[in-house]
């Protein structure tokens, strides 16, 4: 069998993923924050290292300011629905998911007004189409840091190079590239980052946040839910501090003991030697996958401007036909269709068909992208 | 009785954020159920020797959490 199904969760995890989330569940188990006892403070203590990882990984300015949630779409839903309000002007992309689009789309029909800049058909942003579309109620830009079709990546430094200079805040989508690609909150001027922890960061389901840069005021952003918190216990009012302001019931802090066990790995290894795996085997696919006749690869092809994944099709065959044949007759795992992102596949002019996408990761191999092109060629070859 | 310096938090996040940052100045303290004629917004607060209080005050002051205080007590 053969995953190259990364792209959506990676798969497998490094093993210490697991022994830390065992080791929690058998070991500590209480409920962090909720008590004074000695199994309460370590699971304070491991919701705590988690904060602190998750920090240092991202160079994010302080771990009380990384608040945690279950996956990146809540953490976007977080920053959007508790940034903007009606009468607020908001910035995107062409080449967004729905974890973005479908709160912008729902924004809109509360009043928020939003502005969709085209990418090209690659899925190239070009960063002054950005700027020309501010006005002077802008109040955000939100724009993934890869696409989640094509891996190419977006203009985000000189996005928040942009923000910065017209006092409005940078929202990173960071789904496809946390744990694959480098990022820091402070050099690329990142306001607000929201992650996942189950793709490239390699850790469990479940784990996610969303991280408030220096300029990004405590109160600025209205929680999503309301509830306990261990703290301000006499008061019916939602504490205003960090991190509780947005962490209302329990954490999943067994989730996060393995999120921290991940992110070691991620250190031990280095980021920056993952990402030269990822790019080798980015740029074999492609190359090998454009010299198939009947095959047509989408995006910018250039490995060192995008993550490992990779979008085509094979011209007379759907992307689910191929899909099925490669899950059925050749033990590959991947994802087909729309990838949630209507929009990136308009763009794209990929749109309603889709693409079969193939999404490497770091445990992947250069013999398995060979079999995998063998594969294509041979559907490719085959009758229609 | 034994004469304590604790400092009250307002979150149980607050106190593991300030055992870390004292841990790294190489301040040792424990993190205890607040004594009961204390009260406090969370269940938990940071103990340390009345001694190492300047350098806490410090550490706090970096750490730019809005705490409750620091309160001489007794256990």
């Amino acid at each position: 069998m053969i995953y190259f199904d990364n792209a959506a969760t990676t798969w497998p995890k490094p093993p210490t993923v697991s022994e830390a989330i065992t080791h929690f569940m058998n070991e500590i188990g209480a409920n962090p924050g909720r008590s004074g006892h000695r199994l309460s403070v370590d699971a304070a203590r491991v919701l705590y290292n988690a904060r602190q990882a998750v920090a240092s990984f991202f160079n994010a300015p302080d771990p009380m300011r990384v608040a945690f949630g279950h996956n990146i779409t809540e953490a976007l839903n977080l920053a959007l629905r508790g940034l903007l309000v009606s009468g607020d002007h908001v910035i995107t992309s062409s080449m967004e998911h729905n974890a973005v689009m479908r709160p912008l789309r729902w924004l809109e029909s509360q009043g928020v007004a939003l502005t969709v800049v085209p990418c090209s058909p690659q899925g190239f942003l070009d960063p002054a189409d950005i700027e020309k579309a501010i006005l002077p109620k802008t109040k955000l830009i939100v724009l993934n840091h890869a696409s989640n079709v094509t891996g190419g990546l977006l203009p985000v430094a000189e996005a928040g190079r942009i923000a910065q200079a017209h006092g409005i805040l940078l929202l990173v989508d960071s789904a496809q590239t946390a744990g694959a690609v480098p990022i820091d909150m402070h050099s690329q001027n990142i306001d607000l980052l929201a992650f996942t922890g189950h793709k490239s960061l390699l850790g469990p389901t479940g784990t996610g946040g969303l991280i408030l840069g220096e300029r990004v005021a405590d109160d600025a952003i209205q929680p999503l839910i309301l509830g306990g918190t261990g703290s301000r216990s006499e008061e019916e009012l939602q504490p205003e501090f960090l991190p509780d302001r947005f962490e209302a019931g329990t954490a999943n802090t067994s989730g996060l003991a393995g999120l921290t066990a991940a992110l070691q790995w991620i250190n031990q290894k280095g980021i920056d030697a993952i990402r030269e795996h990822e790019a080798a085997l980015s740029a074999q696919l492609i190359k090998g996958l454009n010299t198939i006749s009947g095959v047509s690869v989408y995006g910018g092809q250039d490995a060192e401007m995008q993550t490992s994944t990779v979008s085509f099709n094979i011209d007379h065959l759907t992307p689910s036909a191929v899909g099925m044949r490669l899950n059925a007759n050749y033990g590959i795992l991947c994802r087909v269709g729309l990838h949630c992102a209507p929009s990136a596949h308009r763009t794209l002019g990929t749109f309603p068909d889709g693409t079969v996408r193939f999404g490497m990761g770091v445990f992947n191999t250069s013999e398995e992208v060979e079999q995998v092109l063998q594969a294509v060629a041979q559907l490719a070859s085959e009758e229609a | 009785m034994k004469q304590i310096t604790v400092i009250l938090v307002q979150s149980s996040s607050h106190a593991m954020r300030i055992e870390h940052m004292l841990n790294q100045k190489g301040v040792s303290c424990k993190l205890i159920p607040v004594p009961r004629h204390l009260s406090s917004s969370c269940g938990l607060c940071v103990q340390i020797e009345k001694s190492d209080q300047p350098v806490a005050e410090e550490v706090v002051a970096a750490s730019k959490l809005d705490i409750q205080g620091f309160f001489d007590t007794f256990t």
